[in-house]
């Protein structure tokens, strides 16, 4: 019934009223991939997040150095199993099956891959394809380790949406994160670390191997 | 429990209460300062800033001028996605739904994401009423709830309260509700946060319903969107089999591609921050991710009213930000309560006249809670003409009680009216105020006045008339050349 209440009343509202158009978005200013990279990590860091920039060889040890003192770890059944090549003594679960969620507030870490990064705001999307997981599991773990590929940054949040529409399309939800979880709630000071995970470690991994300079 | 709005004062008596508590107007100015800063800071990055604002208004007001069409099409892609659609057309409607769909899951508790529509009508309140407990996971909502208070900001509803004031709450309230505080909480903003972790931890992992609002929901792909900053609504959308979400119907954006605009606009007016923490968006069930029931409830209550007024209507492209409440002169000394609402502040003077109407006597004063200063519209993202509504409603309100005994204010002002309207008339009446300048002397401000004129001379200084008048002064120096 309320239906039919609410869309008449709608109609009756709009009764002669001017429709006005929509806008077109205006593009994103260009950026270098270099610069694009840099201000990515710039932003990043800003959050109080760590990041491990990393050559494509080293990407497996910078994944361990930022597991350092978890014993277990959680990870998304699609994540590339080399990425944990460097790990010792850790306890690896797969989220196959779904590991119930008390189970997966007591592991010390997951490690997901990423849909994109954007630079400007230091944002990483997670569109929750099987490298990265179902939601919870980047969720109620302490610590998210997050494996993002040069090739997947944007420069700002105008285009950022065009790489996340296929899975929109398909039904999949969308995480945005910009730096671990965090409060203004009291005397408007920031404080890290509420519900989601308190640390973030963002594993950014380059084009192709750089020579050491 | 939070206390209600209802029956609550006028604004000029809830106004003078609230400036009696020096505490309170310490916090208010401590915290809008601190967050003003931080978003001109990162509003002055942006080289396009008014160009976002004007693409955000010209989207928010294409929407609203085919909100028929994009509330169909928002339907029917929900639906196709998973979702099950409800509409309300007010909120007993609204309430009634939740209660019915909680009931039906079995459950006597739900843990409750921050939301302005929920608040709004009233939802925590009707679900008590029901026997059903609603926790607020939302660390400043947690702190009004466990505080027995009412929220006094739109982004944070503890804005009054201070990191002691916080500490004494939870010590006093959170064992009884569930966790208990750790012995030795201190008032460090870092150890308060820790408590509200593991005291709500239990209940996410315990609750099977979560409710939720959404701060946007893309009619062509049936998405909506939940921005906020500690994890807490990811909890909630994430880990309970059912999930309950109150839309308001002008939260509609066409495209995907709207996002962009909006999620550059809202964080960097609402926090100050050039992206939040968390964003998460869902389109109806998604298999083996999340709730497997998916409700949402597309809220009327009052909307399509200020929909209907030509120049009202822009109130409807509010997107929640709370940037005009933080530089509000008003706002920062009186705080959120005086203005008996879930919507305080500028917006709140407003959207509450226009979605409840001008019949109690705190909306009809509420469009006078201002100095048209003008501060708010300026930082308005998507450019609401707040000072212009203001005007406007103040016309309502005063148009609405013509007719019947004039009152005096209405009396005075047409005698002004007939003395303003011929220059000799005017002049009389300078020279009997030259008089009555001349009898107060040296003094510079008339103070309290008699009777009825109190109630204009109690929030305004005015003058004491000058001993000469201008054109007094003028005929005497120069009228004989």
């Amino acid at each position: 019934m309320s239906r039919e209440e609410v869309l008449a009343r709608v109609a009756a509202a709009l009764e002669g009223a001017e429709r006005t158009p929509l806008p077109d978005h205006r593009p994103a200013a260009p950026t270098g991939p270099a610069d694009v990279a840099d201000l990515f990590v710039e932003r990043v860091e800003d959050y109080q997040a760590v990041v491990h920039r990393v050559d494509p060889a080293d990407l497996p040890a910078a994944v361990a150095g930022a597991l350092q003192g978890a014993a277990r770890i959680v990870v998304p059944p699609g994540l590339p199993p080399e990425w944990l090549s460097a790990l010792d003594g850790v306890e690896v679960v797969a989220d196959d099956p779904p590991v119930p969620a008390d189970d997966l507030d007591r592991v010390g870490a997951v490690v997901t891959a990423a849909a994109v990064g954007i630079a400007v705001t230091g944002t990483i999307v997670l569109d929750h394809g099987p490298d990265q997981g179902r939601r919870a599991l980047t969720l109620v773990p302490d610590r998210h380790v997050c494996v993002v590929h040069e090739s997947q940054l944007v420069a700002d949040v105008p285009g950022s949406t065009a790489r996340l529409r296929d899975a929109v399309d398909d039904g999949r939800p969308l995480t945005w994160i910009s730096g671990p979880s965090a409060t203004s709630d009291i005397e408007l000071e920031r404080v890290e670390g509420v519900h989601g995970p308190r640390t973030l470690h963002v594993v950014l991994v380059g084009r192709e191997l750089r020579s050491p300079t | 429990m939070s206390g209600t709005f209802i029956g609550m004062p006028k604004f000029p008596a809830a106004a003078r209460e609230a400036l009696g508590n020096s505490q309170q107007r310490r916090n208010l100015r401590h915290a809008t300062h601190t967050i003003r800063a931080k978003r001109a800071r990162v509003v002055g990055e942006l080289d396009d800033w008014e160009e976002l604002r004007r693409t955000g208004a010209a989207i928010k007001d294409h929407v609203l001028s085919h909100l028929d069409r994009y509330l169909a099409e928002l339907e029917e892609s929900l639906t196709r996605a998973g979702a099950t659609v409800h509409w309300a057309s007010d909120a007993d409607e609204a309430n009634r739904i939740i209660t019915s769909l909680v009931r039906d899951a079995g459950t006597e508790e739900v843990v409750k994401v921050k939301s302005m529509a929920t608040q709004e009508i009233g939802l925590n309140e009707a679900l008590e009423e029901a026997g059903i407990r609603a926790w607020e996971t939302d660390l400043a909502e947690l702190i009004v709830q466990l505080g027995h208070d009412r929220p006094s900001h739109i982004l944070v509803p503890a804005i009054h309260r201070n990191r002691a004031e916080i500490r004494e709450i939870f010590l006093s309230e959170m064992g009884r509700v569930g966790t208990p505080p750790p012995a030795g909480l201190t008032s460090e903003p870092h150890e308060l946060a820790e408590a509200a972790r593991v005291h709500l931890r239990e209940k996410f992992l315990r609750a099977t319903v979560a409710v939720s609002g959404a701060n946007f929901a893309v009619a062509e792909t049936g998405t909506l969107v939940v921005v906020e900053s500690e994890g807490n609504g990811r909890m909630c959308l994430t880990l309970p089999e059912t999930l309950i979400s109150v839309v308001g119907i002008e939260k509609v954006v066409p495209r995907l591609e709207d996002l962009e605009v909006f999620l550059q606009l809202l964080p960097r007016s609402s926090t100050g921050e050039r992206m939040n923490p968390y964003t998460s968006t869902w389109s109806g069930v998604t298999p083996g991710d999340g709730p497997q029931q998916v409700h949402v409830v597309l809220l009327d209550n009052g909307r399509t009213d200020a929909l209907a007024d030509r120049v009202g209507r822009q109130a409807l492209r509010c997107i929640r930000c709370s940037a005009c409440l933080n530089v509000c002169p008003v706002y920062e000394r009186v705080g959120g309560h005086a203005y008996g609402s879930v919507y305080p502040g500028p917006i709140g003077a407003i959207l509450n006249p226009q979605l409840r109407g001008t019949t109690s006597a705190v909306d009809r004063s509420l469009p006078y809670a201002s100095s048209l200063c003008g501060a708010c519209g300026d930082v308005c993202p998507v450019g609401i003409e707040i000072p212009e509504l203001l005007v406007h409603l103040r016309t309502r309100v005063v148009d609405e009680q013509r007719g019947g005994i004039p009152s005096g204010e209405e009396l005075a002002m047409k005698g002004a009216a007939w003395m303003f309207a011929d220059h000799r008339r005017w002049e009389k009446a300078q020279q009997a105020a030259e008089l009555g300048g001349r009898a107060l002397g040296r003094k510079e401000r008339l103070g309290r006045l008699p009777g009825p004129l109190s109630a204009w001379s109690d929030a305004r200084d005015a003058p004491t008339p000058p001993a000469e008048s201008f054109r007094s002064w003028w005929k005497r120096e120069r009228g004989s050349r």
